[in-house]
């Protein structure tokens, strides 16, 4: 916890100077009848969130946090087991629909997230990854006209375009 | 007596079919959200906002608004069933809730806890009719310069009031604050902060990018961490004589619900506190004031009554700012009003003056999901149990998939989508480090108003500062803002002193 705790505020100090750095793009300072330049805002933000990471930095040093205290890990086993396994598979489902677009990559992830994490019977999770992509259909690309990504699927979707669209 | 009339009419847009199926739906989702643990109405009004594009955007926000009702009553479900409490609100339930199910009498304290929410919900709501319009009224006359110093005032209660710690709160707003920030600077029209010039970033960052990630996929991960192994639920058999013996302890209890419902309501309009310290400091209130004091935490009805009353009534405190001043009260409803900016209504006071039919159809909903919310919940409170039962292991890939669609709705970009994955995973690993998510969303969906009041106000004053404190509205708010900022720091030095004068008198 402790590693954990500098770790993350030293990587968000870096991403504060990397803010101001990238604010400065736009002028910082004052623009005459135009008032604060358009990075000035963003800039003295940024500048504070530097301010709290050193702050956060020196609480780690005196160990007057919680986190700056705990000797628990970050993660245990359990937490990075189900963090990789769980977060790894919604990657993997967001990377996936730029293939084979949403109608594929949901079914796919709800298939190994209830057959396989969850343990459930094959079929509820037929059901399951079966019916989800067609109540989204119907709800997003008919009702609302949101057209969601298709991927390479999407010459099958011509004949459902012709008769809902 | 003009309020009446506008509520008269309210009524009669609250009522109209499509409005009151939205209600009801609505009602039974949250009921649902609320009582599931690991989701609360923030998960439910995040994650389901982009689904109500299919509505006009008063049935959308009617919608929302059920749903964060429904979500406060179904909350007791799971605090007193399982003894988790089903959102962070319901906490204060679990004390006394968990024990009387414990005893055999779950009946009970299921019933109690939903007429007190009804109770609290019903009397803030009338406190809500009350304040709303002269509040409104004196907000018409603010400029930039109190629009600013209001903002600052709600970043500031999360300083003070929120007993999180001091550097993180404050980056946590910062970082939504910049975040709001990106795309096109809105006064010269030139690409601000699109990072490794990537053009996803040159539309800005949408809140519910962020919301979503932080409430749908973070908070996923954090509950499928934190909940291991299966919890034992208790038994529930509802007759008709446990509902009237529930009733007469309602008569019995009634000091404890009605501070709790005026102190619900009170907290709840603060942006930092609302609907969990509200029940908490309710059930303080309530062991402190009770004859048999001892009795909580064992099983007391008054525990129970005492802190259901005071979240629902929080979650109407929390619209009231949110209405009339265009400042959120919680992180629900600073998503409710990010979601007005989509529907494209202009948040604030000039809602009840060019708005009328949405802020009293929406106020008027508010009577109306309270009733059903009571109807539905005690009439299906077995359905919820069976609910409850459901294996978190099928609700988590739902609430996933729903998050995908839901990034990807508001602007059809699977850039968000990506963003939306990041900003999930960060806010799971940096909740684990004590840094509180609530403030980065409520300056993500305030960004966007503070930066221009802030600079407008800085071209009108020439650069000059003082011009905050010396204005007759934003001065006081100013210093109440500043207050709060310091008062963490004082705390420190109130103990040390307390500690001099015990060894002193020891």
């Amino acid at each position: 916890m402790r590693r954990a705790e500098i770790v993350t505020a030293s990587l968000m100090a870096i991403f504060s100077v990397y803010l101001m750095w990238k604010s400065t793009e736009l002028s910082i300072g004052w623009i005459p009848d135009e008032g604060p330049g358009g990075g000035a805002f963003s800039f003295w933000l940024s500048a504070v969130m530097l301010i709290c990471c050193i702050w956060t930095m020196f609480n780690w040093y005196r160990r007057s946090t919680p986190p700056s205290k705990s000797k628990d890990s970050f993660m245990d086993a359990y937490a990075l087991r189900m963090f990789l396994l769980v977060g790894g598979a919604v990657t993997i489902m967001i990377g996936l629909v730029h293939f084979v677009g949403m109608y594929g990559s949901i079914p796919l992830f709800l298939l190994y997230y209830l057959r396989f994490l969850g343990g459930h019977s094959w079929t509820l999770t037929i059901l399951v990854s079966l019916a989800a992509p067609v109540i989204i259909f119907f709800f997003f690309d008919v009702a609302l006209r949101i057209v969601l990504p298709k991927g390479y699927l999407e010459p099958l979707f011509f004949p459902l375009y012709s008769i809902f669209l | 007596m003009e309020i009446l009339g506008l509520l008269y009419d309210g009524f009669l847009i609250a009522l109209q079919p499509l409005n009151i199926t939205v209600v009801i739906i609505g009602v039974i989702v949250g009921l649902f959200i609320g009582a599931m643990p690991g989701l609360g109405s923030v998960n439910g009004v995040a994650i389901l906002l982009p689904m109500t594009f299919l509505v006009p955007p008063t049935s959308a926000i009617i919608f929302l608004a059920a749903l964060y009702y429904g979500a406060m009553y179904g909350g007791a479900i799971s605090s007193i069933m399982l003894g988790i409490p089903g959102a962070s609100t319901a906490v204060a339930t679990t004390f006394d809730g968990r024990p009387l199910a414990l005893k055999g009498l779950a009946d009970k304290a299921l019933i109690t806890a939903a007429l007190a929410s009804f109770i609290g919900g019903t009397i803030s709501v009338i406190l809500f009719t009350g304040f709303a319009p002269p509040l409104a009224h004196i907000a018409l006359d603010f400029g930039d310069y109190e629009i600013f110093a209001l903002m600052l005032l709600a970043f500031a209660t999360f300083v003070g009031l929120s007993g999180d710690d001091i550097p993180k709160t404050i980056f946590s707003i910062c970082i939504g604050l910049v975040f709001s920030a990106v795309g096109l600077d809105i006064m010269s029209g030139e690409p601000r902060l699109v990072f490794f010039d990537i053009i996803g970033f040159m539309h800005g960052i949408n809140f519910l990018v962020l919301a979503i990630g932080i409430y749908g996929i973070g908070e996923m991960m954090w509950t499928i961490e934190t909940n291991r192994g299966d919890s034992a639920m208790s038994k529930a058999v509802l007759t008709l004589s446990g509902f009237l013996s529930s009733l007469r302890d309602m008569g019995r209890t009634w000091f404890s619900w009605m501070t709790g419902s005026l102190l619900g309501f009170f907290v709840g309009i603060l942006p930092a506190a609302g609907a969990t310290p509200g029940s908490l400091m309710a059930y303080g209130v309530a062991k402190m004031t009770s004859k048999d004091s001892d009795n909580f935490g064992k099983g007391e009805v008054a525990g129970v009554v005492a802190p259901e009353s005071a979240n629902n009534a929080a979650s109407t405190g929390a619209l009231l700012p949110m209405l009339t001043l265009g400042i959120p009260g919680s992180p629900t409803t600073a998503i409710l009003l990010g979601g007005m900016v989509i529907w494209g209504l202009v948040p604030g006071p000039l809602l009840f003056v060019e708005q009328k039919e949405f802020v009293w159809g929406l106020i008027a909903s508010l009577y109306v999901a309270n009733l059903f919310s009571l109807l539905i919940n005690v009439a299906f409170i077995p359905l919820f149990l069976w609910v409850l039962k459901m294996p978190f292991t099928i609700l988590a890939p739902i609430i996933f998939v729903l998050s995908l669609v839901g990034g990807y709705s508001p602007t059809q970009d699977m850039h968000d989508v990506w963003l939306m994955l990041i900003f999930g995973v960060g806010a799971y690993l940096m909740r684990k480090l004590d840094y509180p998510l609530a403030p980065a969303v409520l300056a993500i969906v305030l960004g966007p108003i503070a930066e221009p009041a802030l600079r407008q106000s800085l071209l009108i004053s020439n650069g000059d500062f003082t011009v905050f404190f010396t204005r007759p509205i934003s001065g006081p708010i100013m210093i109440i803002a500043i207050i709060l900022l310091i008062l963490p720091a004082l705390k420190p030095l109130k103990n040390k002193f307390l500690a001099k004068e015990k060894s002193k008198t020891s």
